[in-house]
């Protein structure tokens, strides 16, 4: 139960960064990265995944 | 009335300040459309001393007064079909385009650096890509960190208007007193052409339903900077076809809630730039179209017509762009800043421009004393300074100037390639910049050779330097008077 970052289609603007109410998502090395263990797939917090709700990027933020 | 003795140019390269500042020209020897000009009666100071050096508020400022953009907030909450943020690249000189996105740190060391080697710059703005509004935090942190540092610099940001009713009140606090809002319509029928979806209250809305939201938050926003005091100038994307008869109606909305300026660009659109405007075929304005259009809203808000839609990492004067000088790794990590060029610069820009500013009202009147009814289009090769000083196959752009009955002008610009490059010329280019200046009658430049003075001439239109180093306006008048003019006028003062 998490999402992921299609790395190379990520513009790297950081707003699901910002977005995810778990703050499962950090910049690591040189990309967006998705901590499964933190990722809830905003279960209880929201009703739509945060992070592939304002990515710009269609299919760049996807069910791991 | 003859080359100033110090030259802006001299200023802005490396050279002693205070020999240049003791042999400052003060005898004396005007007005444009676009934006602001030289401070017009019915304008209240306190807006004037707002604008005065602000090259995107005012056209006479942008003569003499550099920006900087920093991208510093890339994170967007609107989809809009002529962006695509996959596609930034450094040959591309567009809105929204960046070479490099900035930490809050590492803008503030930019800003030192492009400080203390460009002293016409006035004013730090964060223009995307991205929305500063909504990935606030590090616009915040930038304008709060150099704020700090640069005490003189004015702030300003633009903003496609979904969360900025929720920052104007910090907006205020730091003192950013300009605010661009981008504003391609106020019927959600048409916004729902333009806006696939945006991200509010932690859902995607799509369709008419985020075109309305989307409308109530920008004139919302809107008329609380009105209610501060905060200037704003509205950009409005020209869609042929979409938006574009709308765009009178956006310019009666904005004008009642108070916006200072209304700058209508046309659309970029290319298929290679993958955005779904350029794949599905949308074709941008033609000049043409884009002229009519801004002639038709001049009774409404004042329109900008000097934007030069710059990318968003911009650094310069508005024809220019020095921003591959201040990349990154260029930068040292130490940099303090110094603040005795840009005051030596403003102090000499202060007297030259008083002077401009008499000779353009005195060019103004000669213009209307020539009782005539026709008018002249007159292309200018400057590199600022309100003066003709740059060599024609140096120019990469040309400034627009109309004549008539009713005064001088400023209408636009048109972007040619480089003609000569290492003193080369280049013929194809040279066709090229004939086709651009297409319309015009007369082109003013520094600096000209035979041969492209030939060919444009083959062309019907007659290019001169024997106005170099003049202010742009005296020499226009100049000319129409002995054009159009009832008496026999010299031909130069």
């Amino acid at each position: 139960m998490a999402f992921k970052i299609v790395v190379s289609q990520c513009t790297q603007c950081g707003a699901c960064e910002f977005e995810c109410p778990s703050s499962a998502i950090k910049f690591k090395g040189e990309n967006y990265v998705i901590d499964p263990a933190h990722c809830t797939e905003c279960e209880g917090a929201f009703e739509t995944q945060q992070c592939a709700s304002v990515c710009p990027v269609p299919k760049t933020c996807v069910p791991a | 009335m003859s080359a100033p003795a110090i030259s802006l140019e001299s200023l802005v390269s490396n050279n002693s300040f205070d020999q240049l500042l003791a042999t400052a020209k003060t005898a004396g020897c005007a007005s444009s459309s676009c934006g602001s000009s030289a401070k017009p009666d019915e304008m209240d100071s306190a807006v004037w001393q707002k604008i005065n050096d602000h090259p995107c508020y005012s056209e006479e400022a942008h003569h003499y007064f550099a920006r900087m953009h920093v991208a510093v907030a890339p994170a967007c909450n609107v989809q809009c079909n002529y962006c695509n943020r996959k596609y930034d690249c450094a040959n591309e000189s567009r809105p929204g385009v960046v070479s490099e996105k900035l930490t809050p740190d590492q803008a503030l060391r930019k800003a030192i650096a492009v400080a203390n080697e460009v002293p016409q710059l006035s004013v730090l703005g964060i223009a995307g890509p991205g929305d500063a509004c909504y990935d606030w935090d590090k616009t915040k942190a930038t304008l709060e960190r150099v704020a700090k540092e640069i005490r003189d610099i004015k702030l300003c940001i633009s903003t496609n208007g979904l969360a900025l009713p929720d920052r104007v009140a910090e907006l205020a606090d730091m003192n950013v007193d300009h605010v661009t809002i981008t504003i391609n319509m106020v019927d959600p029928e048409v916004g729902a052409k333009i806006y696939p979806w945006i991200f509010y209250k932690h859902r995607r809305h799509t369709g008419i339903d985020a075109a309305r939201i989307l409308h109530k938050r920008q004139m919302l926003g809107l008329e609380m900077l009105t209610a501060r005091g905060i200037l704003t100038k509205i950009n409005s994307v020209m869609i042929p076809g979409v938006n574009d008869e709308h765009l009178i109606e956006v310019n009666k909305w904005v004008k009642e809630r108070g916006a200072f300026l209304h700058n209508v660009v046309p659309l970029i659109s290319d298929p290679a730039h993958g955005t779904h405007f350029g794949l599905s075929g949308q074709r941008g304005p033609t000049a043409l179209e884009l002229k009519t259009l801004q002639d038709r809203l001049a009774g409404g808000a004042k329109l900008m017509r000097h934007c030069r839609q710059c990318r968003a990492d911009a650094v310069g004067l508005l024809g220019e762009d020095r921003g591959q000088e201040f990349m990154k790794d260029q930068i040292s990590h130490d940099v303090s800043y110094d603040a005795s060029r840009r005051k030596a610069y403003r102090e000499v820009v202060a007297r030259e421009r008083g002077d401009h500013v008499r000779a353009k009202s005195q060019a103004v009147a000669t213009v209307k004393a020539a009782g005539s009814t026709k008018s002249l289009l007159v292309a200018v090769a400057t590199k600022g300074g309100g003066r003709i000083n740059e060599h024609f196959g140096h120019s990469k752009e040309f400034q627009v100037y109309e004549a008539s009955q009713t005064g001088i002008s400023f209408i636009g610009h048109r972007k040619v390639e480089q003609y000569c490059l290492g003193g080369r010329a280049a013929d194809a280019a040279l066709d090229e910049v004939i086709a651009a200046l297409k319309g015009v009658d007369i082109v003013l430049c520094a600096k000209i050779g035979d041969c492209p003075k030939d060919q444009l001439a083959g062309a019907g239109i007659r290019a001169m330097d024997v106005y170099g180093y003049d202010y742009i306006e005296a020499a226009i008048s100049a000319l129409y008077a002995a054009e159009f003019g009832s008496e026999p006028v010299a031909a130069k003062a």
